[in-house]
């Protein structure tokens, strides 16, 4: 790739710092050029947060149809699995699956939903009602 | 207390977090491609049947941590390497390293990593930052990513340093034991053995690492189609260019840090054929990243066809040959 080559891109990390491209200058000798981003890849990126987006609104309805607990949504939300939130937690992966149910998930204590309230950052009255501020 | 110490922006963390540690350690030639080199980073793997966040399990470079402590054994400086139980003993084993002016290697999770964009937080645990002071209670950490210092609270930093999931950290840090300059002799000798150790890796025989690792899916991507329907190939296909060229890789899976380490590594050795092959690393990098061009236009929706995912997996048959040449003229000089 050439210097004048090096795409410029705008993408999320770009706007937060450039980063460092390889790339050879007209005699073909190596150097480094800073780059905002390149098209290729931030498309790569959206893909998978469409992804992630399609399976929080899934893990969303299921909730509101009272088939899981909230934890599911911010589960998801927070690109967790069972075993992942057990360990972030502190939880065996059998109670947090029991927790993903709504009747056991609403007799849950303060200090259990503080746990997990604490892992997704955000406040136990939030967890409870499925608040997410994207901020 | 901030120790005198200088942060250097690098293409890809572990290199960077080698780079700034050893030039503080007194390794006034020490670069980024001579670190990714010496350290011999260069790698390719696919492993089937395993998935990562919903994708396939790709690697352009070698496992997290062998880069630093291949670079430190090869010049012969010896490394400080820890993981820790307790969160507490983490703690106080990074202020004590501080305190005594050691600048400190750290392995983290970039989840948690409060001045991360948040679009680029996933469990990933194999980043690399550099402790070196404290402000405030605060501690000062240079990310080699990234064009500046940053600041991270003691709950922040602990946090990120036993950041759960696969390659969990467990508080590991590391560092260079002692200062001590090198001479451009034990530079050259790590060049070698460090170029020696990466063709050896490239060539070897398995079928899913180096060179086969590339032709298994160059292969394995022309059944994508049929095997995973459109979307999921789709997606795959974005989880290959992201390996490939997100933060870290300095542009075509680091093919063209290696380039630039080839040709830095000219004046040490004085082999000629160097500059040429150099030029092979950076027709391969062209080459990778015309393949991702081509992979963005079939997960856009532009491309699809079974001809498309073809013309994919041709890309990668076509960046083996080139690689196997490379590194087949690599492992054939005669050392002077």
């Amino acid at each position: 790739m050439k210097k004048e080559e090096v795409p410029q891109d705008m993408s999320a990390l770009g706007k937060i710092t450039k980063e460092v491209c390889y790339a050879t200058d007209e005699k073909g000798k190596y150097t480094t050029q800073l780059s905002n981003g390149w098209d290729v890849k931030i498309t790569a990126l959206d893909k998978a947060w469409e992804e992630i987006e399609d399976r929080v609104k899934t893990a969303r309805q299921k909730v509101l149809n009272e088939e899981a607990s909230p934890l599911l949504f911010f589960m998801e939300k927070g690109l967790m699995d069972i075993k992942l939130l057990a360990e972030y937690t502190g939880f065996w992966q059998w109670q947090v699956k029991r927790h993903l149910k709504p009747e056991v998930f609403k007799s849950l204590s303060d200090k259990r939903l503080q746990k997990y309230a604490e892992v997704f950052n955000v406040s136990v009255d939030d967890l409870q009602n499925m608040n997410f501020n994207d901020a | 207390m901030t120790l005198d110490f200088n942060h250097i922006q690098a293409a890809h963390c572990e290199n960077g977090v080698t780079t700034s540690l050893l030039r503080h350690a007194g390794v006034q030639q020490i670069t980024e491609p001579l670190a990714f080199g010496i350290g011999a980073g260069l790698f390719f793997v696919y492993i089937p049947f395993f998935k990562i966040n919903n994708g396939p399990v790709i690697a352009f470079r070698t496992l997290p941590g062998l880069i630093f402590n291949r670079t430190c054994k090869a010049l012969d400086i010896p490394v400080v390497r820890k993981k820790f139980y307790s969160k507490e003993a983490a703690e106080k084993f990074l202020s004590e390293r501080l305190a005594e002016g050691h600048p400190v290697g750290c392995q983290v999770g970039v989840y948690y990593l409060p001045y991360f964009p948040k679009e680029y937080r996933f469990h990933f645990n194999a980043h690399n930052i550099i402790v070196f002071g404290t402000e405030d209670g605060n501690y000062q950490v240079s990310d080699p990513v990234m064009e500046g210092t940053n600041i991270l609270s003691p709950y922040e930093l602990e946090r990120v340093r036993f950041a759960k999931g696969a390659l969990a950290p467990k508080g590991q840090l590391y560092y260079p034991k002692e200062q001590k300059p090198v001479t451009d002799e034990q530079i050259k000798r790590g060049i070698i053995s460090g170029i020696k150790k990466n063709a050896r890796n490239m060539l070897m025989p398995g079928p899913i690492t180096g060179i086969n690792g590339i032709r298994f899916t160059g292969k394995r991507i022309k059944k994508w189609r049929d095997n995973l329907g459109p979307k999921e190939a789709g997606l795959y296909l974005a989880q290959l260019v992201r390996m490939q060229e997100e933060i870290g890789t300095g542009g075509g899976g680091f093919r063209y840090i290696y380039g630039a380490f080839l040709q830095e590594a000219h004046p040490y050795t004085k082999q000629d054929e160097l500059l040429e092959i150099a030029q092979t690393f950076t027709e391969s990098g062209d080459l990778w990243r015309t393949a991702a061009v081509h992979a963005a236009g079939i997960y856009k929706g532009r491309l699809g066809s079974q001809a498309d995912f073809n013309t994919m997996g041709d890309y990668l048959l076509e960046v083996a040959e080139i690689e196997k040449k490379a590194f087949t003229a690599l492992i054939n000089i005669k050392w002077h």
